[in-house]
């Protein structure tokens, strides 16, 4: 049953896919349309990525060094040791689950309005392929949005170590500096920037899923759109084991 | 005209609507009523192709509607108009541009014959000229309903769809709604049919009733037949509406042998 009931689930979310990356009937609308969302979907979500990034990135820097605290352990580890992290998982992963909270949400709970609203109907009957419509310029901007995001968050959670070692004598800023330019792999920044991008279209599609398959009332978006926030999460964690193994290993 | 043959609906294993074989006319306000639950609204989205039909024929003047490709089924969208239980105005566009619409969908008007008809279409439905420019949250139901009507229109449909056209609205405003598509209807010849659960309406405006139950059509006629139907269904339905006090005096009058429980001051109980 639960096995039917799953597939099932993602028989649906592969012809709503189908649906939604049909050629637009016109361009120019739908361009408009995903410039607009890159705004809402990405640049308003810099606020939260960069508290959280600078606070992350200090915090790191800190319990990294009281935890490595060591005479045989070199200079450069606490640096060394937060920069892999930001790089690795910090900037892509963790920073993509919280998103999958802000934009996912979003995302399910419009779509979903627009449904029980019976918006996304009225769009049907007058001959719009609905999921197109609504549903590609989400995608397509939130994937866009995702590399300058991670970037964006990369560089504030390098600078709220360096913070520390400017604000306190945790670590000296010379330290730091030293740890995070030790054997610099530039394909680790290549490797977060396809994860994030994949974690990006997980959440936008796997959100608009849920809104748009949302039946009842106001009582259902918001159902809807916490299930779009659990699963998209789910789903982002299990595709990050596959592409940790395929890209790293 | 619209043929409806053994028509079949499920949801998740659920049969909705269980075999309904019907017929509207066109020129006419062709009425669905039926308590809410019934699957007025479920069979209406049958009807437009916006819930793909198990079983059955829907036949638009002869054109199969479950059987068409995709091509066939936007061209035969742009002979339908619909009004949806909610209005289902985009709130992102405003009143005009709502009614705009269609035609920038299917029309290949300019932007000020489109504009033009627009607002040709919104004085039909007696919206007054200040709130075209608003967004839809920010008119009335009564005026967003109208402004759905002049939506539903501005393609000249030739069948109009209209999902309880007055749920939410007051009893003048309903009235007003009811007369401004029954007279839609009769002014541009259109098949047009009307979900509804309110007995004011049908009296008011129904040319052809078609009553649903547990998801059979289990009586068709005029208002008129109304009075003398043999449905038991369909009587505990019209008497248990607001109509009811009115209407028992004339039936227990007209047909005693017909309503004994009514005449003994029985009530049914099933009915809401
Ligand atoms: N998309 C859907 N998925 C599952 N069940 C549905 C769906 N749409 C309608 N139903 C069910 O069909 C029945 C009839 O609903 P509806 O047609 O909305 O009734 P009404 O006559 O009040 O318009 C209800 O029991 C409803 O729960
Ligand atoms: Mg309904």
């Amino acid at each position: 049953m639960f096995i039917r009931n799953f597939l099932a689930t993602i028989g649906r979310y592969c012809l709503l896919m189908y649906r939604v990356f049909a050629v637009p009937d016109r361009w120019r609308m739908t361009l408009r349309q995903t410039l607009l969302e890159m705004e809402n979907l990405g640049l308003n979500s810099l606020g939260i990525i960069i508290i959280i990034s600078l606070f992350m990135g200090a915090i790191m820097t800190i319990q990294i060094k009281l935890d490595m605290d060591n005479p045989l352990l070199p200079a450069y580890t606490t640096g060394l040791a937060t920069r892999d992290t930001l790089l690795l998982e910090f900037s892509s992963t963790i920073m993509c689950l919280i998103l999958a909270g802000k934009v996912g949400s979003n995302i399910a709970s419009e779509i979903g309005t627009m449904r029980i609203t019976e918006q996304i109907d009225a769009l049907e009957i007058m001959g719009v392929n609905s999921a197109n419509y609504l549903i590609w310029p989400k995608i397509v901007a939130f994937v866009i949005m995702m590399p300058f995001m991670v970037i964006v968050s990369m560089t504030l959670g390098l600078l709220g170590g360096y913070a520390v070692g400017l604000s306190s004598d945790i670590i000296t800023v010379a330290e730091y500096q030293e740890g995070i330019q030790f054997s610099f792999m530039s394909y680790y920044v290549f490797y977060s920037i396809v994860k994030s991008m994949v974690f990006g279209f997980i959440i936008a599609s796997v959100s608009a899923y849920y809104g748009y398959y949302a039946y009842g009332g106001a009582l259902d978006v918001g159902k809807a759109s916490t299930n779009a926030v659990v699963n998209s999460s789910v789903f982002v964690l299990l595709s990050d084991i596959v592409l940790t193994n395929f890209m790293l290993a | 005209m619209i043929d409806l043959q053994d028509v079949h609906k499920s949801f998740d294993g659920v049969e909705i609507l269980k075999g309904i074989t019907t017929r509207f006319f066109p020129g006419k306000t062709n009425l669905i009523i039926g308590q809410s639950g019934s699957g007025k609204t479920v069979l209406m989205k049958s009807l437009i192709g916006l819930h793909r039909i198990n079983k059955g024929k829907i036949l638009y003047d002869g054109r199969n509607l479950p059987r068409m490709r995709f091509k066939q089924l936007r061209n035969l969208r742009r002979e339908m108009g619909m009004l949806f239980q909610g209005s289902a105005l985009f709130d992102f566009m405003s009143v005009l541009e709502n009614v705009m619409y269609p035609l920038e969908m299917f029309s290949s008007m300019t932007r000020k014959e489109m504009e033009d008809r627009a607002r040709y279409c919104l004085g039909r439905v007696n919206l007054p000229e200040r709130s075209f420019a608003l967004h839809p949250s920010e008119i009335s139901g009564g005026m967003q309903k109208r402004a759905a009507i002049a939506r539903a229109i501005v393609l000249n449909p030739r069948y109009l769809f209209c999902d309880e056209p007055n749920s939410g609205l007051d009893p003048v405003s309903s009235l007003v709604i009811d007369r401004l598509i029954k007279s839609i209807t009769e002014e541009y010849n259109i098949t047009t049919i009307v979900n509804t659960h309110d007995m004011n309406s049908v009296m008011e405006i129904g040319d052809n009733i078609v009553f649903i139950k547990k998801g059979y059509a289990t009586w068709q006629g005029s208002r008129q037949e109304l009075f003398t139907s043999e449905n038991q269904d369909l009587n505990e339905f019209i008497f248990a509406s607001g109509l009811f006090k009115d209407l028992k005096k004339a039936h227990v009058v007209l047909h005693p042998e017909l309503y004994p429980s009514s005449q003994t001051g029985a009530m049914p109980s099933d009915a809401v």
